[in-house]
Order: C-alpha cells, then sequence, then structure tokens
C-alpha cells in the first residue's frame, strides 16, 4: 500500500496545522487521497499542536497518525514525544534552530534545517513551517511548482493574497538548504 | 474539507434554512460555518443562550414544517433530551447532529462514542426513537445530513447524526453533488389557515390515556417501517470471514486497517459496520452468528454497541469488546491484536 503518514509537530503558533493543510491540498491536487487531522482544543492555544496528513494511492483507512513516516519536529518537546514512534527507516525533520539535540536513532534518516533562524534572516519570521515543508518536498522529490501553486491558492485567503509570494519564497528557501 | 463544515453545508443543501446551537468543542465549526453562511441566503443563524432554549427553537420551526437543524457534544445533548422528547412526542421532524466527545458530566473535547445508548435507546423519557446515522468519512457526514433530512420528513421524526471529535474536525475531500428530494407534503404544519381550513394543533400532551397509547401504537408503526426499509451497513470481507469485527464511525476506519494487515497474515476477517444505529442492522450479525467463530466489537466506549451485536447474533457466538475510552481511540494494532487472539481462539 503506498500510503505515506505525516506528523507535523510544535508550539501552537508555529502553523503546524497551517503546513499540514498546505500538504494535504498538495496531494489532493496531484489526484491522492488524502486525510488531515489536527489536534484540537487547548493545544491550538499555545501548547503543543499537531497534526496527521495521509497521501495515498489507495483510500485513507484510519486518519490518526501514531507511526509517521515522515516526522517534522518544530520544538524539543514534540521530538521527544515523538522520535521513538516514527516508523524504521522512516524520515525526520528537526528545526535546528529550536531543537539543540541531535535524533538519537540511527534506523531513520534525518534532516536538519535551522528554518527559524533561516525564517528570521529573511525577514518572514512567522514562515519557519514553510521553510521547514520546502524541505521536506525537496527530500521526498515532491518539489513541484504546480501542486505548490495550486495549494497555496487553496490554503492561503483571498484576504491574505499578499502572503502567497512570501510562502513561496519560504518553500524555496528550505529546498535550498 | 472539515467533517464539521461538510454537515452545515449539506445541511444547507438539503434546504434547511434555520439553525440553532450553542458553541461546544468539537463541533463549534458547524455554528461558525452556519452564522456565515445562512446570512447571505436568507436563512436564520441564531445562537441561542443555551442547548436547552436552542432545541426549544427547532421544535417551534419544526412545527411549521421547514427543514430545521442544531448540533451540539455530548453534554449539551443531554441537555437538549428534554426537547427531543418533546419532538418525537409531536412528531415533528428535526435534525440533530452530535459530535461526541469523552464523557460522563463534562468529560473532555477528544474523540469518543460514548453516547451510542443515549442516541439509540435513552435520549429521554417516554416510547421514542430517533433515526441515528454514523457517518464514518467527511463524505458520509455530507451524506448522512441530507439523507437525515430526508429520512426525517418522510417518518415525521427526528433524525441524529452521529459523529465523533475526528470526525468533526479532520479534512477529506468531499464532493456536495445532490440531488436533493424535498417533496414531503405537511397538512399537519402550522403554516395559517388563511381562513380556509380547521387549526393545526401541535402538540405532545395527551392526558386520555386511550389517545396516548394510540399515538405511541401509530408511531412504533412507523419504527416498523424504517425498520424495514431504511436500515444501511456495509459489510467489508465478510464473504469468507471466520472472525467478524463491528464498527461504526471512526472505529471502523481503524478497524479496516487492522483487518487489511490480518488478511496479509493470512486470517478470514472481515467487517460489518452499522451506518444506522437505529434501526440496528440485525439481519447480517444474524448470519455471522451462524458462520463465523467470534465478533469483535471495536468501540470508543466502555462497550454499548456490543449488547445490540449480543442481541443480532443471538449469543450463538463469543462477542469480545475491543476498546478504549475517555477520548482515546483503538490502534490498527491493538485491534490486530484482538483478530489474532480471536483467530487463536482466545475469544472468551
Amino acid at each position: 500500500m503506498s500510503a505515506t503518514k505525516f506528523l507535523f509537530a510544535g508550539f501552537g503558533g508555529q502553523g503546524i496545522l497551517f503546513s499540514g493543510k498546505f500538504l494535504a491540498y498538495k496531494g489532493l491536487i496531484e489526484d491522492k487521497q488524502v486525510s488531515w487531522l489536527p489536534s484540537y482544543g487547548p493545544e491550538m492555544r499555545g501548547g503543543t499542536a499537531s497534526c496527521s496528513v495521509i497521501l495515498s494511492d489507495t483510500p485513507v483507512g484510519s486518519p490518526i497518525v501514531s507511526n509517521p513516516d515522515v516526522l517534522v519536529a518544530m520544538n524539543l518537546p514534540s521530538l521527544d514525544k515523538y522520535e521513538d514512534a516514527v516508523v524504521s527507516g522512516g524520515t525526520i525533520f528537526v528545526d535546528s534552530t529550536l531543537i539543540e539535540r541531535k535524533v538519537k536513532r540511527t534506523d531513520v534518516t534525518v534532516h536538519y534545517i535551522p528554518a527559524t533562524a533561516l525564517a528570521d534572516q529573511n525577514g518572514m519570521p512567522t514562515l519557519a513551517n514553510m521553510i521547514i515543508v520546502g524541505k521536506v518536498l525537496k527530500e521526498l522529490n515532491e518539489f513541484n511548482e504546480e501542486g505548490i501553486n495550486g495549494a497555496l491558492g487553496k490554503v492561503i485567503s483571498a484576504r491574505h493574497a499578499n502572503m502567497l509570494d512570501f510562502n513561496l519564497k519560504a518553500l524555496k528557501i528550505g529546498s535550498e538548504n | 474539507m472539515k467533517g464539521n463544515e461538510a454537515i452545515a453545508e449539506a445541511a444547507i443543501i438539503a434546504g434547511c434554512r434555520h439553525y440553532f446551537g450553542y458553541p461546544i468543542t468539537p463541533q463549534t465549526e458547524i455554528a461558525a460555518y452556519m452564522a456565515k453562511r445562512m446570512p447571505k441566503i436568507g436563512g436564520c443563524f441564531l445562537q441561542a443562550e443555551s442547548e436547552i432554549a436552542a432545541i426549544n427553537m427547532v421544535y417551534g420551526v419544526a412545527a411549521t414544517g421547514k427543514r430545521v437543524m442544531t448540533s451540539s457534544s455530548s453534554p449539551g445533548i443531554s441537555l437538549k433530551g428534554e426537547g427531543i422528547s418533546y419532538l418525537a412526542g409531536a412528531d415533528l421532524p428535526s435534525l440533530i447532529v452530535n459530535v461526541q466527545r469523552g464523557g460522563p458530566g463534562l468529560g473532555g473535547i477528544q474523540p469518543s462514542q460514548s453516547d451510542y445508548f443515549q442516541a439509540t435507546k435513552g435520549t429521554a423519557h417516554g416510547d421514542f426513537h430517533m433515526l441515528v446515522l454514523a457517518p464514518a468519512s467527511v463524505q458520509e457526514m455530507a451524506d448522512l445530513t441530507v439523507k437525515g433530512f430526508e429520512l426525517a420528513d418522510k417518518y415525521r421524526m427526528t433524525a441524529m447524526v452521529l459523529a465523533d471529535g475526528t470526525m468533526g474536525q479532520m479534512m477529506e475531500p468531499v464532493s456536495l453533488d445532490y440531488e436533493v428530494k424535498n417533496t414531503v407534503e405537511k397538512p399537519w404544519a402550522t403554516t395559517g389557515t388563511n381562513m380556509e381550513r380547521e387549526h393545526n394543533i401541535v402538540n405532545s400532551l395527551f392526558l386520555s390515556p386511550e389517545k396516548l397509547e394510540e399515538e405511541n401504537f401509530k408511531r412504533y408503526d412507523r419504527y416498523k417501517l424504517i425498520e424495514e426499509n431504511e436500515t444501511m451497513y456495509e459489510e467489508y470481507m465478510m464473504e469468507d470471514a471466520e472472525i467478524c469485527v463491528s464498527a461504526f464511525g471512526i472505529a471502523s476506519r481503524v478497524a479496516k486497517n487492522a483487518i487489511n494487515e490480518a488478511r496479509e497474515m493470512g486470517i478470514k476477517v472481515g467487517l460489518i459496520r452499522p451506518i444506522t444505529l437505529w434501526p440496528f442492522p440485525k439481519a447480517p450479525f444474524k448470519k455471522a452468528g451462524e458462520k463465523v467463530k467470534s465478533i469483535i466489537s471495536v468501540e470508543l466506549s466502555m462497550g454499548q454497541m456490543i449488547e445490540d451485536i449480543r442481541l443480532a447474533s443471538e449469543c450463538k457466538v463469543p462477542v469480545t469488546l475491543c476498546n478504549r475510552a475517555g477520548g482515546m481511540i483503538p490502534t490498527p494494532e491493538q485491534v490486530l491484536e484482538a483478530i489474532i487472539n480471536a483467530n487463536n481462539g482466545g475469544a472468551k
């Protein structure tokens, strides 16, 4: 079964749910079966936030990701909590600005990217999430402009259309680092 | 689209122009969506002062024959119980959504299926049922909302969409292309006599026991028709199954993952997924009781549907529970372990 299970985790406010939504819409545009499940409730208001995304060629069974193929960890508590849950042979993306320690597992591929620092340096402090997503797409060979533009158009409301270019730029920065 | 939003949009497509509610996690997106959309299409969104007020507003609109709905989550549905009983007593059609959370009491806000008893048996006082529809995808959240309005009108009763926090919060692609049936005549509706007919009276008070008994018998004759004609379920890999898993809603999706894995291990296992919880799909369980080794009920509760499974399968085979409760969800691994146990004859 060719399904990829993603888990995005970090602080509330880092755009965890947004990055997941972007990835799900990109999958939808590319004719994949998709599901997106957020953590909801008090976590959304500043605690730890996470969301499960599944992209699949066949209908998605359970939308809950307990053992991700891909973990995106944007803070230390998230890495601590989910590192052991990643499947053997899976991939972990770490925001190395906010997480000082290294991944202990040796049976997974790890990418360290200083997403928060890159976001600050490029004058887009709220887009560390999209920088790390850019890296994810690059590493999974999923960085294609058509899907990206389509998905950005879906997740960014017309009211915030001016943010579209910033998001695109963030994704590119991520893919180049 | 989020499950909650799919319900709201489907209701609008079904012709619902009156929504009354009171916010509660994890169903608040339904109210939020209605608040945004209703004013634009000439509908009525009203945030009531309480759940009890909201259900009684539903009663008022239902009496006029218009499609009307309210939504809430577990503790809020308990508050609506009295009003739901009055709706039943007055034979009024309406749609109620329960996006369940863990209980009892205020409980928590994470997904649960522990209102099964409440929805199918013990909603409130008196002899009555609701039609209970249990979606297992965002698409079904929409489909069963439309279906719920149609059935409610057809049988003059309340239909409930019984979802859970996961179904409400998750996003999946959804297609909202419906040919909505809204053709049921409602000669009983209080729409004004225009001085051309007798007054219509909508009421649930019958002080003569003979009359009240007659009303109840008539209602249960309708229920019998519903059991015969409207029962819905899905069977998955049941043809050659030796182990039967049963689950509804989100639990059925977890169960399917486990079943697929078990099949890869060579275990003959299938799924019966009730879509209507009332009427309960008795026939497939009766059949299963005659051919499988055992039945596993996967639930996000301390075991509620399991009682109906035992009754429907006439206790011919062991029925065991595989569950999490209080807002926790069983993992596919937990269900797989239960399947392997059952296959090894470990079912007690």
